[in-house]
């Protein structure tokens, strides 16, 4: 009873420090917005061929553009908390409403992405330290090394060619095969058909960050007191590792995943270019090429909002894999 | 002498030192073994490697990979080099003034950096080049932006942790001024790490101009690494070699910075030295 009164207390405290920090990036956005060449007039007057001076500022008028900076950022905030991203000229959508239609396509991604990268960090980096050494930690310790290096976007095309093209067994792109009308669990096995090579190469570059990590953490915790006592009272090497150590070890690797949402994002705008993943980072894609700043904007916008949520839900995994950490 | 000795030890890091060399001696001599402008037209289009004199092969346009390649690497290079110099410039500089002064200053900058670390920042980078229009500057400054603010932290910590030491008491009693003191004493006794990160910093920044340069973000007047995958794409089902050797290169240039930045570390931290 009370430790559910504090775990609310300690959720709740920390969508109250989330607030500022959306806020700044809201603002960071606006002034985005300002350095940009032109505004919103100059672009439909562009997109309309021709439009008179008087007309443009008729429209700027109309708009608020002409109000002072303070104003328009006020303005500017209160439609960002009422939903209202602008409007997308592009697409002839508001930008919002484009926005949530692709947020599903890379949430999906980056599910599957996060769960094999931690999945098989921690089962590599387990095995690299358990063998200490030996030729299996060599080899985890260079296939770590080496994707690290790697550019996704690279990855991406390279298993195009050779498990798409050349064995012919997943498909190059989409998220699923729309001519084929699927229904129920036949649409479900489509889509973790497409959903293999983007998965698998997203996560690399995280399953190599994850591996060093899980290594460093189970050869930390070795070291620990609790390990030469649970040795002291008999347990077997297996018992300790499993029961004891493997807890402990796993700790930072969630922390890590948490942190490193912000940048699963920034790859997730690769590997959706790549393989044509109807997510928001193909519609980051298609945002650049159109130069549709407001729509780039508000993909921004959202998935720092995601990366602000996402942390908290891991802080929240973390307070009770961990009953140490402080909840006052 | 005695670092070299320390950097020696590692043999993984005097191999990422070779081909470091290697790619700084490509790009320096590029000039002299492809002397044409890398997006002429050179011969055949889609020459697979080895034909028609293409070693790397030749794109839809007839353009020589293995040129590219060449001309790339210097690309690679500077924007890494200089978006490295700059992020570490802005971050020492906030760094050492949150860290010495501490306060409103350094409450400030946590704050920024916080706000950083929940910016997807590549994300952000991609914001800033598209606003600025590609050219090197603006994806420099784009880097350096999403950059600084891990030196920052870094160097906070250096300082803060430095300021309150003996020598730095000392200091104050010779009566040496505040700049004087962060500069020739405290700065100097934190140049490993920042040395260090920002060897790694340069690998990062190199991966990162490659994404720009894919996404169709790269000076347009410049080769790149990235911009030659990012114009081979079309072609991975009829000529592979456009997309691979590019992604090579990219992977050996930062494989080869990370193995020389973990043997500066490991040369420069004598804590961590013995450590497996």
């Amino acid at each position: 009873m009370e430790s559910s009164k504090r775990r609310t207390r300690y959720v709740l405290k920390r969508l109250v420090q989330a607030i500022p920090i959306i806020l700044a990036i809201v603002v960071l956005n606006f002034f985005l917005l300002q350095l940009a060449e032109g505004d919103a007039v100059d672009v439909l007057a562009g997109e309309a061929g021709s439009a008179t001076p008087e007309y443009m500022a008729e429209l700027r008028v109309k708009f608020g553009l002409d109000q002072p900076l303070i104003v328009q950022l006020g303005v500017y905030l209160k439609n960002v908390v009422s939903l209202d991203l602008g409007y997308s000229f592009r697409h002839d959508m508001p930008v919002s409403q484009l926005v949530l239609d692709r947020f599903i396509p890379t949430l999906l991604l980056m599910t599957s992405t996060i769960m094999l990268a931690v999945g098989f960090g921690i089962v590599l980096g387990l095995v690299a330290a358990s063998g200490l050494n030996t030729w299996r930690d060599t080899a985890i310790s260079i296939f770590a090394l080496v994707t690290y290096a790697t550019p996704l976007f690279w990855v991406g095309l390279m298993l195009i060619v050779v498990f798409s093209l050349k064995l012919g067994w997943f498909p190059t792109s989409g998220m699923e095969n729309l001519a084929m009308f699927y229904e129920g669990w036949d649409r479900v096995i489509d889509i973790a058909h497409h959903l293999v090579l983007p998965t698998i190469t997203l996560s690399l570059f995280y399953l190599a960050l994850y591996t060093r990590l899980m290594r460093a953490s189970m050869l930390e915790q070795a070291g620990q007191d609790y390990v030469t006592t649970a040795r002291a009272k008999g347990l077997t090497e297996r018992r300790i590792v499993f029961v004891h150590v493997l807890r402990n070890a796993i700790l930072p690797v969630v922390t890590m995943a948490g942190v490193q949402v912000g940048a699963l994002i920034g790859g997730s705008v690769i590997v959706e270019s790549v393989f044509a993943w109807p997510g928001l980072g193909m519609l980051a894609f298609e945002a650049l090429f159109a130069r549709d700043l407001n729509l780039l904007l508000g993909i921004f916008l959202l998935s720092a909002v995601l990366v602000v949520a996402i942390n908290l839900i891991v802080d929240i995994i973390y307070s009770t894999l961990d009953p140490r950490i402080e909840m006052g | 002498m005695d670092f070299w000795k320390l950097f020696a030890r590692n043999r993984s890091a005097v191999m990422g030192m070779g081909i470091l060399v290697l790619i700084f001696l490509m790009a320096i001599s590029a000039p002299f073994f492809f002397p044409d402008d890398p997006f002429s037209l050179a011969g055949q289009s889609m020459s697979s490697p080895g034909e028609n004199g293409f070693l790397l092969g030749s794109d839809s346009l007839g353009r020589d990979v293995a040129s590219g390649i060449a001309h790339g690497a210097k690309t690679s290079l500077l924007i890494g080099l200089l978006a490295t110099l700059v992020a570490v410039f802005v971050g020492v500089i906030m760094g050492a003034l949150a860290g010495y002064y501490g306060g409103v200053v350094d409450n400030l900058l946590m704050r920024t950096t916080e706000m950083f670390q929940t910016i997807p920042s590549f994300l952000f980078a991609i914001l800033l080049v598209a606003i600025m229009k590609p050219s090197i500057e603006s994806i420099v400054i784009a880097i350096a932006v999403v950059s600084w603010p891990a030196v920052a932290r870094l160097v906070r910590g250096e300082f803060l942790s430095l300021r309150s030491r003996e020598f730095v008491q000392a200091c104050h009693t010779l009566g040496m001024g505040d700049i004087r003191i962060m500069l020739g004493e405290i700065l100097p006794n934190c140049l490993s790490p920042i040395i260090v990160i920002g060897s790694l910093m340069v690998a990062t920044a190199i991966l990162i101009e490659s994404g720009l340069a894919f996404l169709g973000l790269g000076d347009p007047n410049i080769m790149s690494w990235g911009f030659q995958i990012g114009a081979g794409r079309t072609l991975l089902r009829s000529a592979w070699w456009v997309c691979t050797f590019p992604g090579i290169a990219i992977l050996l240039t930062v494989l080869a910075i990370n193995l020389v930045g973990e043997g500066l570390n490991d040369a420069l931290n004598p804590r961590l030295r013995d450590r497996s």
